[in-house]
């Protein structure tokens, strides 16, 4: 039996360069960063005192009484899912909404709701909002989009740390191609910059302290790279069956050709030092869309700027790839949005997506000095890809030992 | 001693927060549910922002009565003089 194709027909995003898809990607094409210095009075006592928060507070974009029911995480995915929506056109195509199906996901969930709730609880039970559950639970973001578009297929959550956001685009591939959806709104959010996620992953050692310098903060591959950036935003994906696009004529901007999930089996945090669980994703998204390495141009890769993490993935992408690894131009979203946990792979497959229809890698900024352990053709500066069909990964590791890597090609 | 349309007035600004409606809307005769669309967590929410608002116990059993604007208003009248 052959495989459905997919496509993706839709784009979505609010990140720290811009509150939509059209302006994060000219933040990410001019090597911009969203990286600065936090001033709140929360912030006083941290270690780590910066992060990229969003370019558009969501509730300048929500109406009011909607945005007060939705946790933050929810607010984003919901104004990168209306964005997704109205670009794929598909509101006046007739969709049969019992066809359309929701994957969304989030590495934590609704935290803001959840400690403001405990806060509230302290001075006061009964100021607790009544809304705390449905705002807090990990899948109120998913279910706050399908009731925006009024999907009714299935709604899914995928919860894998930081490769939450892969998941759930693995996860609506699996749907079309079993016949159980014509169109999923795939991809992921987070808004969880706050004292308490920035303390922790601050004690785990996971985080840069360049407080004083916080646009530099964020060094995939750099030598002097010190751990990542907490970002926060979202990034909305239109996956829809070929048939069904072609039949309505839609705008495809590219494939959806493969996913591949595996687990480390090594550890909780540290990522297995000789990338083989990163290297059996990458594999098995090429084997599942039918590509070989040799179909490989750019790699938007996990890079979070972590000392082990970026080479672990470097040896990954060497093995997966082996020599063809040279024709493929590495880049590091990460660089200039920092990490948004459950939305990195969502918004970074918005951003693979953009290169291979742009046919263009955006560069990677911070690398002064490559780390001579890093085996990969990293661009400092924007780099045309080539003409003619190509291929592009996108990988996302999390927490766990999830690895999710999402193959793309041209159309 | 707040008068009644002071109350109704404070309510109102209360539901308009909460859930959206129009302050002028929100009169005596209206119901909650059936009038406004105030849903019964967003009620839930008013009961307990007008508790903090007039400085009154709204028990959990009492909300099923306030059905329209004015049993509110009233029950509030009540209790602060009570």
């Amino acid at each position: 039996m052959s495989k459905t194709r997919v496509v993706i027909t839709g784009l979505g995003a609010t990140t720290p360069l811009g509150g939509d898809v059209t302006s994060t990607w000219e933040g990410l094409l001019a090597g911009r960063s969203g990286a600065r210095r936090l001033t709140d009075e929360w912030v006083q006592n941290l270690a780590v005192q910066i992060a990229a928060p969003v370019a558009v507070e969501p509730t300048e974009v929500i109406e009011r009484v909607k945005a007060r029911r939705l946790d933050r995480t929810a607010q984003l995915a919901v104004v990168a899912a209306r964005e997704a929506w109205a670009d794929s056109g598909l509101e006046d195509s007739g969709l049969d909404k019992e066809r359309l199906g929701v994957a969304v996901a989030s590495g934590i969930g609704g935290l803001h709701t959840t400690l403001s709730n405990y806060d509230a609880l302290q001075q006061n039970p009964r100021r607790v909002s009544p809304l705390a559950i449905p705002m807090l639970m990990p899948n109120s973001s998913a279910a706050y989009v399908s009731l925006e578009l009024g999907a009714k297929a299935g709604v899914h959550t995928p919860v894998s740390a930081c490769a939450s956001g892969n998941e759930a685009i693995w996860l609506g591939l699996d749907q079309i191609r079993l016949g159980r959806a014509d169109v999923v709104v795939a991809g992921g959010a987070e808004g969880a910059i706050m004292a308490l996620p920035l303390a922790a992953f601050g004690m785990m050692q996971a985080l840069s302290k360049r407080n004083d310098d916080p646009e530099k903060a964020s060094r995939p591959w750099d030598v002097d790279r010190d751990g990542f950036l907490l970002g926060e935003g979202a990034g909305i994906l239109i996956l829809e069956s070929y048939e069904h696009a072609k039949a309505r004529g839609a705008k495809i901007y590219a494939e959806l050709a493969g996913a591949g999930i595996s687990a480390d089996g090594h550890d909780i945090a540290q990522p297995d030092p000789t990338g083989s669980g990163a290297r059996r994703a990458m594999e098995r998204a090429l084997s599942e869309g039918d590509l070989t390495p040799a179909d490989i141009f750019h790699i938007n890769a996990h890079a979070t700027s972590t000392p082990q993490g970026d080479i672990a993935e470097s040896l990954a992408i060497r093995q997966a790839l082996g020599k063809e690894a040279d024709h493929a131009v590495a880049t590091a979203p990460k660089s200039m949005i920092g990490h948004l946990l459950g939305g990195a792979g969502a918004v970074e497959s918005v951003a693979t997506v953009l290169a291979l229809k742009n046919r263009v890698s955006p560069p990677t900024i911070n690398v002064d000095k490559l780390d001579d352990a890093i085996e990969l053709d990293v661009a400092t500066e924007q780099r045309k890809l080539p003409d003619g069909d190509i291929a592009a990964l996108n990988n996302s590791f999390g927490f766990g030992g999830h690895n999710a890597a999402i193959a793309f090609k041209t159309l | 001693m707040a008068s009644t349309e002071e109350i109704r007035s404070n309510l109102a600004e209360i539901v308009n927060e909460i859930a959206g409606i129009p302050v002028e809307d929100v009169q005596l005769d209206k119901s909650f549910t059936d009038d406004l669309d105030v849903d019964s967590l967003s009620m839930v929410e008013v009961v307990v922002a007008a508790e903090e608002k007039f400085d009154v116990k709204i028990p959990d059993d009492e909300v099923k009565n306030l059905k329209t604007v004015g049993d509110a208003v009233a029950f509030i009248e009540r209790a602060q003089n009570g």
